[in-house]
């Protein structure tokens, strides 16, 4: 799920921010030195005695954001809706009763009904299903291959990075909407993973890049080096040293480009090598309604707005993340 | 002997070229020896250090010839997996700055505690008991209740104590020191000097210190190597030097330091630059700076001369500078 918890419990936690405020005084420190343990930061609103770290002090910067606040609500409703759309709406998507075709809102329908007339509401409400598993599927599948690729390359470097660096090139390369004409028109499967497989094909490399970048910058640290001078092995130097200190970047940007992931099927969806009817998606809609927008324009706001209302989300949130975990623009 | 470098050469392939960074580097350290590598930036100091720690990066760096014998064991001939066992477990190394050899992420208890597990297969809970005995060791106040705490939570001075800790958890035979003290402030200098001294003692370690801080040098050491431009041009017990350097090189070093004496009148200062390791002068590297350069200077390579059973000295005229003070 995108809903960003984790990070209290993440793995330990970081310290860069910190260093000014907790660089205690270094005179008294001998024998006999009194302790002088250095409180929870400046507004001392951490836990009492709880270290601070990277990832709560992002926490406790991300509670006090009204974006990510906004944001998050708005992610948390559609993750609900999406598990449990009976929750809200108790007809079905797909039963349709053309008689009553681009009808507007009436009564229990309040979008109104679309050109095959199914309900509109119901319709918006199971197309966040299809958004958010695309979206949190795709973002997982790109941020798992991509993450690992792009920081095992940064890690060894050498022929297989720059292999990497030409191969990510190449996937740069290719125009998204183009990409998908080509990849997806063969295609005839109706259901998701055709798109999650083709968003992570050619979503990877941008993470990749991002993990090798973020690896290579950790990587020459001195306590990298200090750990390989006390004897640590490359999977642990790797795994304990590098990695928590390197992903930060790939969160953020992976939660940016989840929004991102989500326009992408519609915009697939929209010329019609996404998703394909009988599934439920808002680019479909969109698609379906735009010949109507005259007459109906109703059949085309909802999905359009529940798209924007989603991509937004994802994009605020990467936003309030970025500037949680950026200690330079604090 | 505890360690041997012999005849060490390190080039840099860089794309302006091969920089030259060590040019046969040979010396020892015995246990429980301090031997002080004294030069300053790109002598190749730091380099050797690394070399024989095997955390050189290679590529660019390359050992393109000699031995490192460490208990009679040449290193530079053991596989990768057999080097990563010797490093933490029977050498181990401080590095200049305690902030940035410190992962930020994790508690000291862990970094301190991971030599255990790594090395040693101990529990976590075990380690971590392990980790507060290092702490106190190294004269942490309030070890137990600090364990837990990160890195940035400490002053400069108890980072580094921390390091220390780190490097003699396994109690090694060697550590190398480099630049221990560099970002320290002169106060905690001391004490952080005075405790790795101490525990070198303990444990009966053989300890290289890297540095170019020669008043850091006089009290701890045994005996002191100088480099300049990857060669060792002095090597001499510690107070011979001081009382009488070998070669011009040491000696401008050695007026290089701000005296109390000499208030009012302007420091010494050897003229020139440290040279382009690209392109090492020919002769003795240090003649287009040495104030009692002859001909010969520009084309023969001085070798170690002889001055005493346990100096030696790179200076054609190494005679001339020892008399003249």
């Amino acid at each position: 799920m995108p809903e960003p918890q984790p990070w209290d419990d993440a793995a330990g936690g970081g310290a860069i921010s910190g260093a000014g405020a907790g660089g205690a005084m270094d005179l008294a420190m001998d024998e006999g030195a009194t302790l002088e343990k250095t409180p929870g930061g400046p507004g001392g609103t951490g836990p009492a005695g709880k270290p601070r770290s990277l990832w709560s002090d992002a926490w406790r910067d991300l509670r006090r954001n009204p974006v990510f606040i906004i944001s998050g609500l708005i992610i948390l409703f559609l993750v609900v809706i999406s598990i449990w759309p009976s929750l809200i709406t108790s007809l079905d998507p797909l039963d349709c009763d053309l008689a009553k075709a681009q009808e507007g809102s009436q009564p229990g329908h309040p979008f109104g009904f679309d050109g095959q007339g199914c309900d509109v509401y119901t319709r918006t409400v199971y197309g966040a299903r299809t958004s958010v598993t695309v979206g949190v599927c795709a973002t997982l599948g790109v941020s798992l291959l991509g993450g690992v690729t792009g920081g095992l390359a940064g890690f060894f470097g050498g022929t297989w990075d720059a292999l990497l660096s030409r191969l990510t090139d190449v996937f740069f390369g290719i125009p998204v909407v183009l990409g998908g004409l080509v990849f997806l028109s063969v295609v005839t499967s109706s259901t998701v993973w055709p798109v999650i497989g083709f968003i992570v094909l050619l979503g990877w490399p941008q993470i990749a890049r991002i993990a090798r970048g973020s690896v290579i910058t950790v990587k020459q640290n001195d306590y990298v080096q200090a750990a390989r001078a006390l004897g640590a092995s490359h999977s642990r130097m790797l795994l304990r040293h590098i990695a928590p200190n390197a992903i930060a970047p790939v969160i953020v940007v992976a939660t940016i480009a989840l929004g991102t992931y989500i326009s992408l099927e519609a915009t697939l969806s929209y010329l019609g090598v996404g998703l394909k009817p009988p599934a439920v998606s808002w680019g479909i809609d969109i698609s379906a309604a735009s010949p109507y927008i005259r007459n109906a324009p109703h059949m085309l706001l909802w999905p359009a707005a529940a798209l924007a209302v989603t991509v937004l989300a994802f994009i605020m949130l990467g936003d309030a993340v970025r500037d949680a975990l950026d200690p330079k623009l604090r | 002997m505890l360690l041997e470098v012999r005849d060490l050469h390190v080039e840099f392939h860089t794309r302006d070229g091969v920089a030259k960074a060590v040019n046969g580097v040979n010396y020892s350290v015995a246990e429980g020896e301090t031997l002080a590598v004294l030069g300053e930036s790109g002598s190749g100091k730091s380099v050797t250090a690394q070399a024989i720690m095997g955390i050189l990066d290679t590529p660019p760096g390359r050992i393109s010839g000699g031995e490192i014998l460490f208990k009679d064991r040449d290193l530079l001939k053991l596989g990768a997996d057999e080097r990563r066992t010797v490093r933490g477990r029977e050498m181990a190394m401080i590095f200049q700055d305690a902030l940035s050899s410190l992962n930020p992420v994790l508690s000291v208890g862990d970094q301190l505690g991971e030599m255990f597990v790594v090395h040693r297969g101990m529990s976590r809970k075990d380690a971590r008991a392990k980790a507060v005995e290092l702490m106190d060791r190294v004269r942490i106040p309030a070890a137990r209740e600090r364990v837990g705490d990160f890195p940035h939570q400490f002053s400069g001075g108890m980072r580094q104590r921390i390091m220390i800790a780190m490097a003699m958890a396994l109690e090694p035979s060697l550590i190398i020191a480099d630049e221990p003290t560099t970002a320290l402030d002169v106060t905690v200098q001391a004490q952080v000097m005075d405790l790795l001294a101490e525990l070198q003692r303990e444990l009966d370690m053989g300890l290289i210190l890297i540095t170019h801080d020669l008043g850091v040098v006089a009290d701890v050491a045994d005996k002191i190597a100088v480099m300049y431009a990857g060669r060792i041009v002095e090597t001499s017990p510690v107070h011979a030097i001081y009382e009488a350097p070998a070669h011009p090189y040491t000696k401008g070093l050695l007026r290089s330091i701000p005296r109390l004496d000499q208030k009012g009148q302007e420091l010494y200062a050897i003229k020139g630059l440290p040279p382009n390791l690209l392109h090492i002068p020919p002769g003795c590297a240090f003649h287009p700076r040495c104030p009692q350069a002859r001909e010969v200077c520009r084309t023969d390579v001085p070798p170690l001369y002889t001055v005493d059973a346990e100096r030696r000295s790179a200076c054609h005229f190494w005679k001339e500078t020892l008399d003249e003070r």
